[in-house]
């Protein structure tokens, strides 16, 4: 039953999420007006802010499909009630992604342009199809799962979801894994990073709305349930530090890169204090902690855990991203250079806010999509009731 | 069979349906023909006027003979394609010097460095909508018209050649069109090669200053002074492990 309270929480949140949204808009509207000048980006670092919010989103919107995965293709009873809104959060996070890549463009009024020339050598170019490719897919997942004439559809369209997302997600990976000239990228290795680094993105925003929505209806998730979950999502964090372990190690063995990951892991100011601290400790560690060991794993714990787990992905995507640029270029190795252009130079960067209200706008957009379509749609989880009923 | 004679409703009915007929034609007409006309103007330009394929435009830049500290050939490229003089890091730049010390001999160098005009571009790879292209002639341009500013090929360039117009552009040239929210570089004076000169800004200038540093030409002519020096002289291209094959060769490097 909707109370009265409940609604005028509703409505305070939507003109929340729509004020965030609006300001970021706003804060677009104003760099198309005066131009990039206005952010902290320059011909050095030519992906700032918006592209850490952008790709957060995109990343975490095919990890957050992850539970519907698991319930309708791999047939786990605990997660099947869980995936319309994993379908939602996931068309949520994307809708959010890509409104804040598409406003960060030099030109945003040519969208058109993007969606009528295509070069199919383009990791971007296949990305358009891959995103708008994964709506589609998610949309009639989900509508598969709530007419129920179709349910008997839902689990080949949870297949297409799953490849699709894997597809996806490699393409995301591969916009700088195809990067042959920069030290920080070029790696065939980010391909399956970025999935397994999804996985527990997604995994973590997913945590984080549903505690939300349970607190909201003043229910309490089966503990069974909340345990099979945090575990999932300690190991996802687990594999997630590995493998961007082995990206490191792989790089320290190359001599060639060695100034670079001696730039981003040791003397490279702000970069490796996120690294370590922000990714490493904050965003992996702690997490790890709190969802594996046997005394936490509590409501709070899983909750502050998917926290640190989305502020550690915005600290190793800034490290990534901009740490990515920020290290010169190596035209000519072996030798000190020195030019107008900042060649051989470390590049600064200090983000302005029409960036960050342009990215935190897409992070609105996102909780507004998501909020209206639980208001409006039954995505809440229900089985759980009756188990958490029965057993109080 | 007699035909009924119309009501006086419908008579009015199948006026205005003419009328609308009619409005709607006009309107349609008014929207289409300028369209019709654009193609007219588009069809009535010289048929075979593309660049041609038989040539590959380069440069052998001389770093023997490059003086640090002189910078005419940066100059010369603001003047000739209208950039302003760069200030900030959001600035510009189609060519600059760049200095170079080797840190085992201590051996320095005065280069300038400026788009490639690679055979195997990234930036073209990687541009999604097809904006950044090759011409037929070896000539890597970006079509301001398709440029979305997505800065994807400045993240895949080897050699920092593109830049992003960070502010509204003023005092243009009419033959280099710039826009804010585009990427821009060396055109290598495409408009120059277009109406057939043999040179670009920055190689004339660097001749007029005496250093004669940069040689222009088509490395596909065995009779030309580029192909020749390729040929007797040692050169190489800049990060040649990537094999981009650049159009842009150092000597003395």
């Amino acid at each position: 039953m909707r109370t009265p309270t409940d609604t005028r929480n509703f409505w305070l949140l939507l003109a929340l999420g729509v004020g965030v949204t609006g300001i970021g808009v706003g804060a677009a509207h104003l760099m198309e007006l005066h131009g990039h000048v206005i952010t902290g980006m320059d011909n050095q670092v030519v992906w700032g802010l918006p592209h850490v919010f952008a790709i957060f989103m995109i990343v975490a919107a095919s990890g957050v499909l992850n539970v519907a995965s698991i319930g309708s293709v791999f047939g786990q009873p605990a997660y099947k009630p869980r995936a319309p809104l994993s379908g939602l959060l996931c068309l949520a996070l994307l809708a959010g992604g890509l409104m804040v890549l598409m406003l960060d463009l030099g030109r945003p009024d040519r969208v058109i342009v993007a969606a009528t020339h295509y070069n199919f050598a383009s990791v971007f170019a296949w990305n358009v199809f891959l995103y708008s490719g994964m709506a589609a897919v998610v949309v009639v997942y989900l509508w598969t799962m709530f007419e129920r004439r179709f349910n008997i559809y839902t689990q080949p369209a949870g297949v297409a979801a799953l490849i699709w997302r894997f597809v996806l997600t490699s393409g995301t990976g591969s916009i700088f894994g195809f990067l042959v000239a920069r030290q920080a990228y070029q790696s065939a290795l980010l391909a399956p990073l970025f999935i397994v680094l999804s996985f527990a993105w997604g995994l973590a925003v997913f945590l984080i709305v549903q505690a939300t929505m349970y607190g909201w209806n003043k229910q309490h998730l089966d503990p069974a349930v909340r345990r099979r979950m945090a575990r999932l999502l300690g190991l996802f964090v687990a594999a997630s530090a590995y493998l961007v372990a082995v990206y490191h190690l792989t790089n320290l063995y190359f001599e060639r890169q060695a100034d670079f990951e001696a730039f981003v892991l040791r003397g490279g100011g702000l970069y490796p204090l996120l690294f370590w601290l922000g990714y490493g400790v904050l965003g992996s560690a702690l997490p790890m902690l709190l969802l594996l060991h046997p005394r936490l794993g509590r409501e709070r714990d899983i909750l502050a855990a998917s926290a640190l787990v989305v502020a550690g992905a915005f600290a190793w995507l800034y490290v990534f991203i901009i740490g990515g640029q920020a290290f010169p270029l190596e035209i000519f190795p072996g030798h000190q250079v020195s030019s107008s252009f900042a060649d051989g130079a470390i590049a600064g960067y200090l983000p302005s806010w029409p960036e960050l209200a342009l990215g935190i706008g897409g992070l609105g957009a996102a909780f507004v999509l998501t909020l209206v379509g639980v208001r409006l749609f039954d995505f809440m989880p229900q089985d759980d009731f009756v188990v958490a009923a029965d057993k109080a | 069979m007699k035909p009924e004679a119309p009501t006086p409703d419908e008579g009015a009915d199948s006026g205005r349906r003419a009328w609308l007929g009619v409005a709607a034609a006009g309107l349609a007409g008014a929207m289409l023909a300028p369209g019709v006309r654009l193609i007219e103007v588009a069809q009535a330009a010289t048929p075979g006027a593309g660049a041609d394929a038989r040539v590959r435009w380069g440069m052998l830049i001389d770093t023997t003979k490059c003086a640090s500290g002189c910078s005419d050939c940066v100059t010369a490229c603001q003047t000739e394609n209208g950039l302003p003089a760069p200030t900030r890091s959001t600035d510009v730049q189609w060519i600059r010097k760049v200095d170079i010390k080797e840190i085992k001999t201590g051996r320095q160098a005065s280069l300038p460095v400026m788009c490639q005009h690679c055979a195997e571009p990234p930036c073209v790879d990687v541009c999604p909508t097809g904006a950044s292209f090759k011409r037929a002639d070896g000539i890597v341009l970006v079509d301001r018209h398709t440029c979305i500013g997505c800065r994807y090929c400045m993240m895949a360039c080897p050699y920092k050649a593109r830049s992003f117009v960070h502010e509204p552009v003023t005092e243009q040239k009419p033959e280099v069109p710039r826009g804010k929210g585009c990427v821009e570089g060396c055109t290598l004076c495409v408009h120059r090669i277009d109406r057939g000169d043999k040179t670009t800004a920055c190689a004339e200038a660097c001749s007029k200053a005496g250093h004669g540093a940069i040689v222009f030409g088509d490395l596909n002519d065995a009779t030309s002074d580029i192909a020749r020096r390729v040929r007797d002289l040692q050169s190489r291209p800049l990060r040649a492990d990537l094999k981009l094959d650049p159009g842009v060769r150092y000597q003395g490097l």
